[in-house]
Formats: structure tokens, sequence, C-alpha cells
């Protein structure tokens, strides 16, 4: 009967050979190579639950009185956009599991690609002949984060309506033309047109999903027109000869497994853990604010580099030529992204290295780049650290002003520190290991036959 | 490799030429690993699979009759659910199916190809002779079509007219209202405490509309030149919302024994800009880089706070015009 | 001695010193004197014993306040406070019963830690300071009369920029602001009327006793907010929820990568 219906549809479609060649497909199977799976399931967790959730939510910023099932909010005037989250909370029956499941997917998918973009840099997986699937993945992440941004600014809350508010001061603080690109993506100025709400609504739901799944698809074709990279484990592994688990019947279920396992973690905390009770924080209003506001886990690098950065204006015979918030808000993500961008070709330049990679490297047998590697991610992650200062200071009373200063100089000081100890770990590690092959070779030279 | 696939062809040929009718066939070469049958694993992952169903049915039931804490029992169950479907599929991939390996060649440099694909794009070029006229016309009009199929989004907003930057709701002898619209009066206006105030009849939304109202001891006024009179009694009157980025400057600093404790101030939550309230509301910490746009105030005939002119200043993040001019009272 | 040796030395030593620094933390400040007339004496008696013994060196005699920095002569206090003539019972109920009064050094922060004080001597010191002449009684605030809805209003609007909209406390500079989770209804109240450190004082003709109630009532509230969610994480925002994502979520799922990508068997 299986035979039939192969015979059925091959026959319509030709898709046979191509199928067993793809069912046929070797995997690699070292486990870090399933973290960019991982943001894939993470992926279609967001899609399901956010198309359900495009059934309920109304991306509109139209004043009117709440008079839900939440009391406390009870009489209070808020936009039609934040009351159907409360409706979709409060009043549909699956509602918060599906919302709160599709907030810890986006967490979760960013974490994710982070954890991936960390396996592929440390292992040299991006060299030549990958240097475009890994440019597609750069370019991935950072739509993420922006698409995850406007995600959860379209809830219009007291917490996200003051991360819209850095948002614009961030545009307007490009020079020259700051003013007037915000006056194009908000109509008007801050909190802009009506029509703005349904410009991030589009681009949430429509526009930043198909620019992701486009993405997603280059980069999986992409991954599998190459073949994926593989560490020498084996003495079949080598530049010319990759071995793993077949697509089926090996790789198949290992993969299933994990989609469900996502979706099984992810479902757990959406209905365990709460996340963004955006009812107590209320609704969005120009003159108030909370302490404590934060964005989520994925912009808090910008948070920490907004609140780094000195005092001061460049101003230049009386015009704002660079308003504060462009260097933590604007050129830092800039500057990383660039960094992250250009690295495949600065390392070609760097080590001479122009020849075809297919094997991974241990990251210490790459002690240069592992070690500018561990510096520039400690430099992202202290900047990261100092975004949560007021809360250190808050739980282990360390002073707020002291901190500031301490990551400020820490933040040029520690990556160098830290990339240096990494990069003579890495030749330690080696030296240790060449030390110990000797010593083998000298023990089984030594032996009798 | 070659006999391999010489084996799998051979294979395929004879299943399909020998599927219909005979039963009688030879049995083609294996692709797939042989594995030993494994049933006590099979009955774990059917084990799996059903309670996975129970997990799934529980969930359905939780809907259905609604019960208390339900989202906690809907999520419990349904990632129950995946979670031992998850289970079953690895086990069956690990135990149950054949586990083997299989070695395949990465693709090798592919210059035929590409060489013959150079020699598609030359010989199509090859009759063409005005080849700089048509590439500078055809960059031309792409160029052209492309500006103009970008141009409707400059309808998005007012691209190059930003007036409305320097617009603000204020204006001469507006009075201050609070939430619900009743007018503040100056003697109500204490020296401990800060008030939020909005133009009456204007949009509460709009950025330059809200203003923090505090009063300062008049002899620790300090207020930039030309202001002299803006703060009557000692009340002053600042725009809301923050220079550094738009964040609303709900708090205020109050110390209750002065000589000892920080001086006033307003404070944004966002980034800690602190600016004091009796010199202008000039920065003293954190990272706006201007201060807060200033209110002029004046105290009418029945005691009421109104706006003596239009904010000192654009409200709010700075932009390259924002040091250029006032809003117009 | 011996590397080992001396390690385990200094190690001892560190453990020494932190234990001991941490009983010092634990004891109240020096010079607090308690029942300095015998434990007889009335209530006046004992309010003014203790407050001539705890309090006058920074608040001076009848509480006139001491407005510049003075020494006391007893080791290194400095004298230094405002006066608390016209505070009523109010305010000294309200420190000392949150354990904020006495403090060491005047410009330090007061913040909530064990009353220095029994019940008794609090009663006694209040009636004291009250003594010095007008001031408001302890307020009796009546949460159940006030609307939710309207003390959030009013709570996210006057309050929230320093103690967050939850009451889980924030940063303002020079002060931790404090968590509202463990104030009772009159001490909440009594902060309100009295602008404690760097808080603003709102009084009656500011926020009326209505709108006093629902505040109070508000925070009350805050402290067991509707977790319809499930674990509600503290309720500060996505710094726990970023910390979940990696501690939990990620940890697991690399669990599972780790269970997956093994050898098959």
């Amino acid at each position: 009967m299986i035979r039939r219906a192969i015979r059925f549809a091959d026959e319509r479609s030709g898709a046979a050979p191509f199928l067993r060649k793809t069912l046929r497909y070797a995997f690699p199977d070292h486990w870090s190579f399933l973290l960019g799976e991982v943001a894939l399931y993470a992926f279609f967790v967001l899609i399901a639950t956010g198309i359900y959730l495009t059934f309920f939510f109304q991306p509109s910023t139209d004043p009117t009185v709440y008079h839900g099932s939440y009391s406390p909010l009870d009489g209070l005037e808020v936009t039609k956009a934040y009351a159907s989250v409360l409706r979709i909370s409060f009043d549909v029956k699956a509602g918060l599991l599906i919302r709160q499941t599709h907030h810890w997917a986006a967490d979760v998918f960013v974490a994710a690609i982070v954890l991936h973009l960390i396996r592929v840099f440390f292992t040299g997986a991006y060299r030549r002949p990958r240097e475009l699937t890994y440019t597609v993945g750069v370019l991935m992440l950072f739509t993420a984060l922006l698409e995850g941004y406007l995600g959860y600014s379209l809830v219009d809350d007291l917490l996200s309506g003051m991360g819209l508010a850095i948002g614009y001061a961030v545009a307007l603080s490009i020079p020259f033309v700051g003013a007037n690109l915000a006056l194009l993506i908000w109509g008007h100025p801050f909190p802009g047109d009506p029509d703005f709400w349904s410009r991030m609504y589009i681009a949430h739901v429509l526009i930043f999903p198909l620019l992701i799944a486009g993405l997603l698809g280059l980069h999986l074709a992409l991954v599998a027109s190459r073949h994926h990279t593989q560490f020498a484990s084996r003495p079949a592994q080598s530049e010319r000869r990759v071995v793993g688990l077949p697509a089926v019947p090996a790789q198949a279920p290992r993969s299933l497994g994990l989609l469900l396992s996502v979706a099984a973690v992810l479902v757990f905390l959406g209905g365990l853990v709460q996340i963004n009770p955006v009812w107590l924080w209320g609704p969005y209003h120009v003159s108030q604010a909370t302490n404590g506001a934060q964005p989520d886990w994925y912009l808090g690098w910008l948070i920490g580099a907004l609140r780094l950065v000195p005092s001061f204006d460049l101003v230049v015979g009386g015009r704002t030529l660079v308003p504060n918030p462009f260097w933590g808000g604007a050129l830092f993500p800039l500057v990383v992204m660039a960094a992250l961008l250009a690295w495949p070709w600065l390392e070609r330049r760097l080590s001479g290295d122009r020849e075809p990679h297919n094997l991974l490297q241990r990251p210490r047998d790459a002690p240069v780049r592992t070690g500018i590697g561990v510096g520039f991610l400690s430099w992202v992650v202290l900047i990261f650290m100092a975004g949560s200062a007021d809360r250190a200071l808050v739980f282990l009373g360390i002073g707020y002003m002291s901190q500031i200063w301490f990551y400020r100089v820490a933040v040029w000081v520690l990556p160098v520190v830290l990339g240096l100890l990494a990069w003579r770990l890495c030749l330690g590690l080696t030296a240790m290991e060449a030390v110990q092959a000797e010593q083998e070779r000298a023990v089984r030279s030594a032996l009798p036959e | 490799m070659r006999r391999l696939r010489g084996a799998i062809g051979f294979a395929l040929l004879t299943a399909l030429g020998f599927a219909r009718g005979s039963r009688r066939r030879r049995r083609p070469a294996r692709i797939v690993a042989e594995k030993e049958p494994a049933p006590q694993a099979e009955l774990v992952v059917a084990l799996l699979l059903f309670a996975a169903a129970a997990c799934a049915a529980m969930f359905v039931l939780a809907y259905a009759l609604d019960w208390p804490h339900l989202t906690q029992y809907l999520g419990l169950s349904l990632g129950a659910a995946l979670a031992l479907l998850a289970a079953a599929a690895v086990v069956a991939g690990r135990y149950v199916l054949p586990s083997e390996e299989v070695e395949q060649d990465y693709p090798a440099g592919r210059l035929d190809e590409q060489e013959k694909l150079a020699q598609i794009v030359a010989e199509t070029r090859e009759g063409i002779t005005r080849r700089c006229l048509l590439l500078g016309a055809a960059g031309a009009a792409g160029a052209a079509l492309g500006a103009a199929l970008i141009v409707p989004a400059a309808s998005f907003g007012p691209l190059l007219d930003t007036e409305s930057f320097y617009y603000s709701p204020w204006r001469r002898d507006r009075r201050l209202v609070d939430e619900h619209g009743v007018p503040y009066r100056a003697e109500e206006i204490e020296a401990e405490s800060f008030y939020t105030a909005y133009p009456e009849s204007a949009d509460r939304e709009e950025m330059a509309a809200p203003v923090v109202v505090v009063r300062v001891d008049a002899s620790e006024l300090d207020l930039p030149p030309g202001r002299e009179t803006w703060a009557p009694r000692g009340i002053v009157a600042y725009s809301k919302v923050c220079t550094h980025a738009g964040c609303a400057v709900a708090l205020y600093r109050k110390p209750r024994f002065p000589a000892a404790e920080p001086s006033p101030a307003l404070v944004c939550p966002c980034h800690y800009s602190t600016f004091d309230p009796a010199k202008g509301a000039a920065v003293t910490f954190g990272p706006a880089g201007r201060p807060l746009p200033q209110l002029p105030l004046a105290i009418d005939s029945k005691g009421e706070l109104r706006a003596a002119g239009n904010l000192s200043g654009p409200v709010g993040p700075a932009f390259w015009g924002v040091r250029t001019r006032r809003p117009s009272a | 001695m011996s590397r080992a040796r001396a390690r385990d030395v200094a190690a001892a030593a560190l453990f020494a010193g932190l234990l001991v620094a941490v009983a010092a933390r634990a004891q109240p400040p020096a010079g607090i004197v308690h029942q300095p007339g015998g434990p007889h004496q009335s209530q006046r008696q004992l309010g003014a014993g203790l407050y001539a013994a705890n309090c006058a060196s920074c608040h001076g005699v009848d509480g006139i306040g001491v407005p510049n920095p003075r020494s006391t002569g007893a080791g290194n206090v400095v004298g230094w406070g405002p006066p608390l003539q016209g505070v009523g019972a109010l305010a000294p109920d309200f420190y000392l019963r949150t354990g904020r009064m006495p403090i060491e050094q005047a410009g330090e922060e007061p913040e909530r830690q064990r009353p220095l004080f029994n019940e008794r001597e609090i009663r006694a010191l209040v009636s004291y300071v009250a003594s010095f002449g007008g001031g408001p009684s302890i307020p009796r605030p009546e949460p159940a009369r006030g609307r939710l809805s309207e003390g959030f209003s009013l709570f996210t609007e006057r309050c929230a920029g320093c103690h967050q909209v939850v009451g889980q406390g924030g940063y303002v500079p020079g002060a931790r602001v404090p968590v509202l989770q463990h104030a009772s209804a009159t001490e909440i109240a009594e902060a309100v009327r009295i602008g404690p450190f760097l808080m603003p004082r709102f009084s009656k003709g500011d926020i009326d006793e209505r709108q006093l109630d629902a505040i109070v009532a508000y925070v009350l509230h805050s402290r067991h907010p509707d977790d319809a969610g499930g674990f509600g994480l503290g309720h500060i925002g996505p710094v726990p929820e970023g910390i979940v994502a990696w501690l939990v979520s990620a940890v697991l799922l690399v669990g599972v990568c780790v269970l997956i990508g093994r050898k098959p068997a």
C-alpha cells in the first residue's frame, strides 16, 4: 500500500529522486549542532501561537473604558489594544496560556539563536564556503530582535510604552535625518498617529515573519546544499567525507523529539510561569512611568549602553548633531552587527586562510579567534549587566553610582583581560595535549611487540 | 560509493520491475541497516504514547469543565502530553528504529558548471554592440522606477516638514488642570509634594502636554536669565517628558532634612537623568543632554495657575533642531 | 609551614573575620540605651529618659533640632538632625515601629529593620515626642472603603515612579527606594503623610482621606496580585523572565540536545 502511495505521488510530482536523497541525508551528530534546530522549533511555536493571538487582538489605539473581569482596572481609560490583551488573558479560555507560550517562545527563540551563533563562531563553521549561510543567520538574529520588540510593544502597557518612547528617542538621535526618520515611522511626534499602530501590527504579524521565514528557508537550503560541518572525531570524517545519521530512520525521530521537547518546555512555561503580566503594569500614558522598567532580555544590552554613556549632546553651532541616545541606542548595536557580519572576511585577512573548510575546530585549536570571541562577547555581556544595576542595588544593596563607574571602566578593561586569558588557556590546553600525545607515543614504542 | 549506488539503483529497478504480479522476486540489496527487534522498547513507546493521549485528554477536560487555575492545568497537561510524545520519539529513534551511520561526499567544486554559466552569459552578450548606452539607460530606468515605487512611502509621515516637533498645546493664559480637568490653584501647590498638570481642553496624550509642578523655596531659585518672572511664589513647571529618551519624569526627590540629605530633584526612572527644579531643571546626574523645557507661570486674579507663554523649548528627546527655537506662544 | 596548611589557616581566618563582621552588623547601632531609669517609672518618665539617652543628641532637647553638625563628645557620634516639634504621634510611631530610627548618622538612609525598642518603649517615646506641641495623631486608614482601581490610578501617578508599579521598590539617586511588601496599612498612611527621607510629603489637601484609603487598599492588594499566569517571579518584569529563559529553558533544552545527540546505541 505504501508502494502505491509513493508511486501515485511520484508520478504526479517527480519527487522520488529528491526525496530518496533527502531521506538518506547525513546529519553529523554532535549535540551542539542541534541548537539551531531549537531556534527553528521555537519559531514554529511562535507562528502557531501567534496566529491564534491575531484572531483576538485589536491593533487600535482608540480609547475605551475597561469593564472586563480584572477588577483593579475597572472603569479606567485604556486603549482597545490593551483591552483586547486583557480579554485574551482573562476571558478567552486558553488565551493566557497561548499568550504566555508566545512570549516565552520569543525569549527562548533569541536565546537559542545566540547559543547557536556562539557555537558557530567558536568552531569556525562560518568559514568558506559557508560565509553566506552565516550572514543570513546574523541578519535573522537582528530581525528577530526587532520583531520581538514590536510584538511586546503592541500591547500598549506601561512598560512597553516606555520602551517605545525610548525607541523613538533612538530614531530621533540619528544625526541629520533622525527627526525625519521618526516622523516617517510614527507619522507625528510621539506617541504618533493612529496609523503607527497599524504599521507596527502588520510589521509584526506579516512583514517580519515573512522576512524571517524567507531568510530561514535560504539559511536551511544553504546548509543542506553545502552539507553540515562536522568534527573530525572518527577516522572516516574528513574534509571530503561527511559521516552522520541518515535523516530516515535515525535523525527524523530525534528531530521530532526535539521539536516536541521545545514545544513542551515552552508550553510548561506558558502555563506555569507568568510572563509579561500586563494587567499589573496598567495602560501606557505619556505622563506616567514606573521605576525598574526594563525591556525584554534580548534588548538589555541597549539599556545598559544607554545608562553608561555620560551626559552630553554633541552640539555644533546651535544644531544638535548627535543627541545622547545615539551612542548607546544606535551606534553600539550597529557596531556589533557590523563586526559580526564582517568577521568571516576579517578572519580570512588576519589568518591568511582562504581555503574551504568542512571540518570544525575545537575552540582551543584557534586560540586567536577564541580570544577575540571571548573578548567581544564579554564586552557585550558586561554592557548588558550594567542595564540591571538598579535591580542589583535593590536586591544586593550595591550602590548604583559605584556600579556605573565600575562598568564604565570594566567594559573596556575586562574584555581585554578575559580575551587574553582565553587565548592563553587555548595555548595551554593544546600544549598539554601535545605532551600527552608524546608520552603515549613513547610508551607505545617502549612496549615490547 | 559507486558500488553502493549501483546496488541501490539495481534494487530500485528490481523492486519496480517485479512489483506487479509475481510474488517471487530477488531480494534487493539493503539500504537501511538491519535492526534486531526490540519488543520491550516498542512497549515503552506505546505506553508513552498512551500516557501522552491521557494528558491531552486532560487538557480537553480542563478546558471544557473550566477548572480553577485553568491556565496552569492547561499548560501542565499539554506540556506533559508534548513531553511524553517527545520521549516516545526519542526512544523510538534510539531503540526501535534502526540506528546507523552513513557516509556522503561533501560537494566538490563545480568548475565545469560555473564555466558553463559564465559561457551562457558571455555568449548572450556577444551580439550587443552598444553595451554602455544600454546599461546606462537600463540603470536610469531602474533607478527611476525604484524611486517611483518607494516615493508613496513618504506619505507615512511629513517627511520633510518637522514643524510638528516645535508644537505644544500650551498657550499664554491657558489654565493648568489636573487629570480630571480641575484647575490648579497656586495655594494648593505645597512645597513638599509634586503635581502633574495639563493644558485645559487639550489632548493629554500629546508629549508636550504634561508638565510637573513643584514649589521651590524662592530664595533657592536660580533660573536662567530671562526667566525671572516665570516662577511666581517659587512655583515652577517643567515638561514631564525626559529630554534623554522620552520617559515621564515621574520621581520627585524631596529631602526631609535638607541640611544632610541630597537636594530636591526631578528624576526620570528610565536611565536616572536628574534635573534641579531650582535651576531651570538643569541636568545634575544621568545621561540627559539638555534641561527640561520650562513653562512660564502666572497666577490669575482667582488664584489659579495659568501659563504665561509657551514652553522654553521643544519637549522630549533631542533632534537636529531641538536647540534652534522654542514653541511659539 | 606548608602551603596547604597556610591556605587552611588563611581560610579559617577569613571565615572567622566574616563571622565577626556579620555578628557586628546584626547588632543594633552602638549606643541604644534601654530603661535608663529602671522598670517602675511612668510612661512620661520612660519616654523622657529614652529620648534623652537615644534621640536628643541629634534631635535636640525638647525636639528643637540640631541644625548644624556638632560633636556630642561621645565617641564619633555627630549630632545633627531635624526638629521634632509639631510632628505629633504620627512620625515617631512610623519611624520607631519600622525600626528606621534611631540611625547612626544624619544623612544616611533610614531603612526598615527590626524595631530597636519594645512596645512599651515605643509608646512612651511616641507620647513624649507628641507632647512637643501639636501635630497629627496616628492615622487609621480604612482600606476596605478604598476602590482598587482608583488606588491603582493614584499609585501609578504619584508613587510608581519611585516605588515601582506593584511596590517592588527601586532606585532614586541618593536612595534605595523600599519595597512595600512589609508595611502595615497604618505605616503606609503614615509614610504618605510624613514623606520620610527623600520621599515627597502628601498632605490631606493633596491626597485626602478617601484617596489615601484607596492607595492603601491598592498597596495591600499588590502583595498578592492576580497571578493568573502562574508563578509570579517577583512581579518586577523582564529581568527574572530573562533569567528563567536562560537558566531554566535554555538549560533544559541544551540538556535535551545532549541527550539526543549522543552516539547511537
